[in-house]
């Protein structure tokens, strides 16, 4: 139930007095509620709990463990493997 | 998928496995908090990648597992009621109390609907104005904002015919009921990734002071939960116990700001009794005064009911890391996901019922143990 998922905003709207939006799933789009990362405009993503989107996602911090990852193997292949 | 299927590689899952396996030279047994990871760490086998001498216990997270009995059962008594339209998310209305499920009072004639949304009950309330519509607000912090906006949002809109019935808990206190038990054996944890995307990751750092146990927040995917095992493994091995963030690209220190600023409104800090464990202060959210107006509980005058828990489950031992589920004799047998004896089988997210999907029932189960 602590389920949350990314998705990519597709479009933002006022409906009466809540910020609401669509949000694309890998090709399923849902309604979403975006009060709560009102800076969010289409094509950023966000984590989606319950209809709610709870965070905008970092792509800068997403990208820190690839660059992780290539580290270490640029190690493992400078010890000769 | 983006942000999701780069995270589930199967080559850098192993890597980082190795990893761990390099860095760890002693045993050490470290405990995953959210139900959402354990289902996870169980589907992918990320536990089976790690050498022996790292042990995952799984934790109290999961919000359906441990909603207690009585709830259930004040629930069924809220939605047999005439003119009652109950809703809830589809695992909440699955979990069988002592007269069964809330989705099975449909056959008697009751209006029980699932919804995807808090706001989406908000919006049948709206809809019928001449049923009452209740909500079963559940969860942990991660799904507080959202249920804590329904009741802003009606009481803003006058929407009288709109309640909930509330079983909030709150992660911390329970972490720290863990780890002040004397036979605690939790020595690094994976903190709850959602949770903290709400409240931040400050309230994790008198805990790690205190018990002196690494917190290092993590992620939902398989190389999330390696490099928090591994960021966890290398504090242990250096003797540090800190607050680390793993999932920054969701994770903000302080959480989210109107979050916070919405449950400061409609909440305040409660006792709440936990099924498995028993009460822990100060570890739900209640309604605040201001919204009594939309508190089920007190509408409809549940009174509280006595329940029978099963004596063969050991689901409060599981939930607290001491036990995993092929230590319960009724496990697989005459407890499973369809008749369900406890706490941790109720939801897919529970322990017991992680393990039972992914086979591990069964005396072998070559399918579980490939990391992608
Ligand atoms: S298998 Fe069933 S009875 Fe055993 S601990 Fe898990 S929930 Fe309880």
């Amino acid at each position: 139930m602590c389920l949350g998922i990314p998705g990519k905003v597709i479009e933002v709207r006022r409906e009466r007095d809540l910020l609401m939006g669509k949000v694309d799933f890998g090709g399923v789009a849902r309604k979403v509620c975006l009060e709560h990362v009102p800076d969010a405009v289409p094509g950023d993503y966000v984590i989606v709990h319950v209809g709610f989107a709870l965070s905008k996602l970092d792509e800068q911090e997403a990208r820190r463990i690839f660059a992780l990852l290539e580290e270490m193997g640029q190690v493992e292949g400078g010890a000769g493997q | 998928m983006k942000y999701l299927d780069e995270y589930r590689e199967a080559d850098s899952v192993r890597r980082l496995a190795d990893r761990v396996a390099q860095t760890a030279t002693r045993s050490w047994t470290l405990m995953e908090v959210c139900g959402g990871q354990t289902h996870s760490i169980v589907r992918y086998g990320v536990d089976r990648l790690l050498p022996p001498r790292i042990e995952l216990v799984h934790g109290p997270g999961c919000p359906v597992c441990v909603t207690p009995l009585e709830t259930i059962d004040r629930a069924h008594a809220i939605a047999s009621q005439p003119g009652v339209l109950f809703c809830s998310f589809g695992d909440m209305l699955r979990v069988p109390g002592s007269r069964g499920d809330l989705l099975q009072l449909k056959s008697s004639g009751c209006d029980v609907r699932i919804v995807y949304s808090p706001l989406d009950a908000l919006q049948l309330a709206e809809a019928h104005p001449d049923r009452r519509v209740v909500f079963f607000a559940v969860g942990f912090e991660t799904t507080a904002p959202a249920n804590a906006m329904s009741v802003y949002v009606a009481r803003k809109r006058r929407i009288a015919n709109f309640s909930v019935l509330v079983s909030h808990v709150r992660v911390p206190p329970a972490l720290e009921a863990i780890f002040q038990s004397p036979d605690n054996r939790v020595q690094g944890l994976l903190g709850p990734g959602h949770v903290c995307t709400v409240m931040g990751t400050s309230e994790y750092e008198p805990l790690a002071r205190k018990y002196g146990v690494p917190i290092v927040i993590s992620g939902f995917e398989p190389l999330d939960l390696l490099e928090g095992i591994w960021k966890t493994v290398s504090q242990l091995e250096e003797g540090r116990a800190q607050v680390e963030n793993q999932y920054g690209r969701a994770v903000r220190p302080e959480g989210n700001p109107a979050s916070l600023r919405l449950l400061e409104e409609v909440f305040e800090t409660v006792d709440r009794k936990w099924r498995g464990i028993g009460t822990i202060p100060a570890s739900g959210f209640g309604l605040r005064e201001e919204y009594h107006a939309f508190d089920a509980e007190r509408i409809f005058g549940v009174a509280d009911l006595q329940t029978q828990e099963s004596t063969v489950c050991v689901s409060g031992e599981i939930l607290r890391g001491l036990k995993k589920p092929p230590q319960c004799p009724a496990f697989g047998k005459e407890c499973s996901p369809e008749t369900p004896l406890g706490a941790t089988m109720v939801s897919t997210e529970g322990a017991c019922a992680a393990y039972h999907a992914a086979g591990r029932h069964l005396p072998e189960s070559p399918e579980s143990r490939s990391a992608s």
